[in-house]
């Protein structure tokens, strides 16, 4: 591991990467929405061979007390074996509980939901949405690729009908959810102080840590996350915020030329 | 304008700080930051069970935060929550650059976290607790890691937050730091905020733990003064 990761860094401090790219250059994005039937919302984004599936349902259920006229949302994620023969089957252990509270943090912190939109009755019933993040490949980068696909899946969900207290599944109608923002999650690498974009599955296994920096289309910072036993200098800090603004402005144009926005 | 309980802006909520406060810990602190209570007990470096977790290289540091269930307003349910998984996550990752875990093959150094009140601010003051219960064990450090967060409210920057403050910020930044080395390794955020602001914030934060490492290096002092070093 040592030999690999002075090897991957020598390169690095040369301005190279293994597989070609630049500092801020991210591997190939495909994204695929609406592909599950019997979810309301669903988006697959493969970032290189890193893929994550988003499904997303939606339920009434009470509203919390403290805020009885919103709707509530709900992320999860689940590391299946499927995706890594590094990921155990059991209850989510950190790793898991981790990606799914920075994607959540991004989605809640930004506002892009409007919650009181989903009220149906206050106090009493609100639709809550539930977020689940299902990665089938984990080759690097699960974060991004993960809240790529939540907020695309998001943007394409569409409610099902809702009739005397009941929700009927079987159809949907063309009503959308209140999105009104493209929250991004963009993830660098750090490696001897250095910030490489987008780390593959060979540079996670070295890195020293990580940065996690999602924005908003109006420029402004709605979540950071650190990862990782490393100490990081105020310079790498910046310099990850604005990879991140810049980054997170391809990937929403990227998103709305998809839904044609 | 003042501040709900008529801090600074840029001014800590009282601190008290004392190490060596368990019997049976190898070493321990308990921190108080206004009304947020942390007691942190360090084990180790001892012998890891199972020992396929073991690394042959280097001792593994493990981190347990936990709210005690008489610590907030409405009872805390007791064992793990999604919450406290991260919290732990996050403090082990903060704590660990501080350390030289190659010194201690195939043990491990287990930190345990309690929030016996909480008022916000629950993972710093975990964090700085934890710091000083490993320097009380006796493990060398590279450097003392502090913690604190601070946040932005009316448009004025504030230091270490409190629960009522936290309803009302636009955005809350914990960070953990190391002073002699300038470096960070905690940085979280919730919130919407400029890029501007990330850095004014976070600089304020660094002045937070500049005082907070003050109180840590007395606390050390003050035990350890009396009795001695061997």
């Amino acid at each position: 591991m040592n030999i690999q990761k002075r090897y991957i860094s020598g390169h690095i401090l040369k301005g190279m990467r293994l597989d070609g790219r630049k500092y801020d250059e991210y591997r190939k994005i495909e994204i695929e929405v609406n592909l599950i039937k019997q979810a309301e919302g669903s988006a697959r984004v493969k970032i290189g061979d890193t893929e994550v599936i988003v499904g997303v349902k939606l339920e009434v259920g009470e509203p919390f007390p403290d805020t009885p006229n919103e709707g509530i949302l709900v992320v999860n994620a689940e590391l299946s074996p499927v995706a890594s023969p590094e990921f155990e089957l059991g209850p989510p252990k950190e790793d898991a509980i981790e990606l799914a509270r920075i994607i959540d943090r991004g989605i809640r912190e930004s506002k892009c939901i409007d919650l009181e939109k989903l009220c149906i009755k206050e106090g009493e019933k609100v639709w809550m949405i539930m977020v689940d993040i299902q990665p089938l490949s984990q080759d690097g980068n699960l974060i991004d690729a993960s809240g790529i696909a939540a907020i695309t899946a998001l943007l394409g969900t569409r409610m099902p009908k809702y009739e005397n207290d009941q929700v009927i599944y079987e159809e949907k109608t063309d009503e959308k959810l209140p999105i009104r923002d493209i929250p991004i999650p963009v993830t660098c690498a750090i490696l001897d102080n250095k910030l490489i974009v987008d780390p593959n599955l060979e540079e996670e296994e070295v890195m020293d840590g990580r940065i996690t920096v999602t924005t908003t289309s109006d420029g402004k910072i709605c979540a950071l996350q650190k990862g990782n036993a490393c100490a990081i200098s105020l310079e790498n800090i910046e310099e990850a915020i604005k990879i991140s603004l810049k980054k997170g402005k391809e990937m929403r144009e990227m998103i709305k030329n998809l839904y044609k926005l | 304008m003042e501040r709900l309980d008529g801090r600074k802006y840029d001014e800590l909520r009282p601190v008290e700080m004392k190490v060596g406060v368990l019997k049976h810990a190898d070493g321990s602190a308990l921190v108080k930051l206004g009304k947020t209570v942390a007691l942190a007990a360090v084990y180790g470096p001892r012998e890891l069970n199972p020992r396929h977790m073991q690394q042959s290289d280097r001792a593994i540091l493990q981190c347990n935060y936990s709210m005690a269930p008489f610590s907030t307003m409405e009872r805390a349910k007791p064992g793990p929550t999604r919450r406290s998984v991260e919290i732990s996550k996050v403090t082990r990752e903060a704590l660990e650059p501080a350390l030289f875990l190659n010194d201690f093959p195939r043990t491990t150094i287990d930190v345990y976290i309690v929030i016996l009140q909480a008022n916000a601010g629950t993972r710093t003051a975990g964090i700085n607790a934890a710091s000083l219960a490993l320097a009380d064990a006796g493990i060398q450090m590279r450097d003392l890691v502090t913690s604190v967060a601070a946040g932005k409210i009316d448009g004025h920057y504030v230091l270490d937050l409190t629960g009522e403050e936290e309803e009302i910020t636009e955005c809350d930044l914990p960070i953990a730091y190391m002073p002699r080395e300038k470096k960070f390794t905690l940085l979280q955020m919730d919130g919407k905020i400029s890029e501007e602001d990330v850095k004014n914030i976070i600089n304020l934060a660094v002045k937070g733990c500049e005082i907070l490492y003050e109180y840590q290096k007395k606390a050390l002092y003050e035990k350890w003064a009396k009795e001695g070093f061997e």
